[in-house]
């Protein structure tokens, strides 16, 4: 019997794992899920934590309840792949071969990728660090915040601008925002890379008296003069430093043949097929992709990846041939004051942007609860 | 342009978000000083965007070429 093996229990992991469990016959395979944690997180839930609008414990759950039967869970730190022999090695020394391979083990922030970072700055993209930023925000009675990218690549990319229209509505609230200066920041000459996203946001930070700093990307952080400084020579002094940090993907990954010296994995961008390896896909944050690094496009890419090894495994090549991963991402972004936006793109259609409004912030609040039975289930 | 060697190049094609000059930046980032570093986008906005940008963090631009109705730009880390 063949053997499938899939790294990383997250959004892309699981939804692989799944429906490669629906569309393939007991004896036509074994599907193994390894990841590193037994609990799935919903990351996009972290957002509201520093606002103390969400309780971190509501955002994982154990990854067992969300696979199905035929899913063998096993828990563990894969540290070597070896492509040659087919097997990937998992820090208790436990081995595991494959025929065929799924990487998605997703991306991880590494605030020591800049100088000053961890002693300085403050970040929600994991559940520790979102729940200190809590901390230090309840802590805050006024003064200068910087908030915005700190490095790239990063997932979510919309999600500083979303955090700081939320952060302008906390500080409101707590009648603190008049005692404070807030300045965002952005590596382009605008506040978004997408036009019509910036053509839009612009306006709504300069409405909210949010200072703009653009052409800024951080080089360094100075946690005892409190500064943080750009690679284009900028000096922002802070009070409170919010910056999302760089990513790499996973460490066996990084300066591995299939990936590059950050872990991303060369990956085709419509076959999901890591470059030069018919036996092994990629999706979600781990590829190598310009793209968005999103739940969303983890979850559009897993059937592509399904179809494509099935009809492998099955020898039948037309079926191969045919599915197609056209670039298709989905995002919601929080304006704050109960109001979202939303974006649907793919590689040849330019982003639709929705006016804020009530309902789609609603939409997305329905989505964060319902995720759990919807996205990695496969329901939807 | 022939006697220049690219030393890494990222295809961000039908990349809007994060979009062609992040990845390029990203790229920059990663890059020793020296090399010669190229993006190719289909975006009409990188033709204003990269070398302003460029020129902004003080990074050389060497030049831009269309490859297959997209346009590869190309430049090289200084500092
Ligand atoms: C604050 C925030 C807000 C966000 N908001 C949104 C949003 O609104 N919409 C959206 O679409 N996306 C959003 N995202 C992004 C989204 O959460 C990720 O893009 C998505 O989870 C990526 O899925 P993945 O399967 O690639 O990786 P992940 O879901 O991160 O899963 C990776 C898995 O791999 C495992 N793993 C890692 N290394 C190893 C190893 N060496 N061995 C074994 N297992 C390993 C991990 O334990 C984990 O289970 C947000 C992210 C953050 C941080």
């Amino acid at each position: 019997m063949k053997q499938i093996v899939v790294l990383g229990g997250g959004t892309g992991g699981t939804l692989v794992a799944n429906l490669l469990a629906k569309k393939l016959k007991s004896k036509e395979a074994q599907i193994t899920l390894v990841s590193a944690s037994n609990r799935h997180l919903y990351q996009p839930g972290w957002l509201y934590v520093p606002f103390g609008k969400q309780d971190p414990r509501t955002l994982s759950r154990p990854l067992a309840s969300l696979l199905r039967k035929r899913v063998k869970l096993v828990i563990g730190k894969v540290c070597r792949l070896d492509t040659t022999t087919q097997e990937v090695e998992l820090e208790d020394h436990t081995i595991l071969a494959y025929d065929y391979l799924v990487l998605a083990t997703g991306s991880q922030v590494a605030p020591e990728d800049i100088p000053g970072f961890s002693a300085g700055a403050h970040y929600f993209y994991t559940e520790e660090a979102a729940f200190k930023l809590h901390a230090a925000l309840e802590e805050f009675r006024g003064g200068k915040i910087v908030i915005g990218v700190g490095g790239l690549p990063y997932k979510c990319p919309v999600a500083p601008l979303e955090f700081t229209f939320l952060l302008d509505e906390y500080l409101t609230d707590r009648k603190i925002r008049d005692k404070t200066e807030l300045t965002y920041t952005f590596p382009l000459n605008r506040v978004f890379s997408i036009e019509s996203v910036a053509e839009m946001a612009q306006p709504l930070l300069e409405e909210r008296g949010v200072n703009i700093e653009t052409f800024f990307n951080l080089e360094e952080v100075l946690p005892e003069e409190k500064i943080a400084r750009s690679m284009e020579g900028t000096d922002l002094e802070y009070d409170l430093l919010i910056m999302v940090p760089p990513h790499r993907g996973a460490k066996f990954l990084q300066g591995h043949p299939i990936a590059d010296e950050q872990g991303w994995v060369k990956t085709d961008r419509f076959t999901l097929q890591v470059k030069g390896y018919p036996n092994i896909w990629a999706l979600g944050d781990t590829t190598d992709l310009p793209i968005s690094k999103a739940g969303s496009t983890a979850h559009f890419e897993a059937p592509v990846i399904v179809e494509r090894l099935a009809g492998r495994l099955r020898g039948i090549e037309e079926e191969v041939g045919e599915e197609k991963y056209e670039g298709h991402v989905m995002c919601f972004l929080e304006t704050g004051y109960n109001k979202a936006s939303m974006l649907n793109f793919d590689y040849t259609h330019p982003p639709k942007l929705h006016e804020p409004s009530r309902h789609v912030h609603y939409e997305k609040m329905v989505f964060n609860k319902a995720y759990w039975y919807l996205v990695p289930t496969g329901v939807l | 342009m022939q006697s220049i060697t690219i030393t890494r190049e990222a295809d961000a094609r039908g990349s809007f978000c994060p979009g062609p000059l992040l990845e390029l930046i990203r790229q920059i980032k990663m890059a020793q000083v020296g090399d010669v570093i190229a993006v190719i986008s289909s975006d009409e906005g990188s033709k204003k965007d990269i070398p302003a940008w460029l020129a902004k963090a003080k990074q050389e631009f060497l030049g831009m070429e269309e490859v297959d109705g997209a346009t590869r730009f190309i430049c090289r880390k200084i500092k």
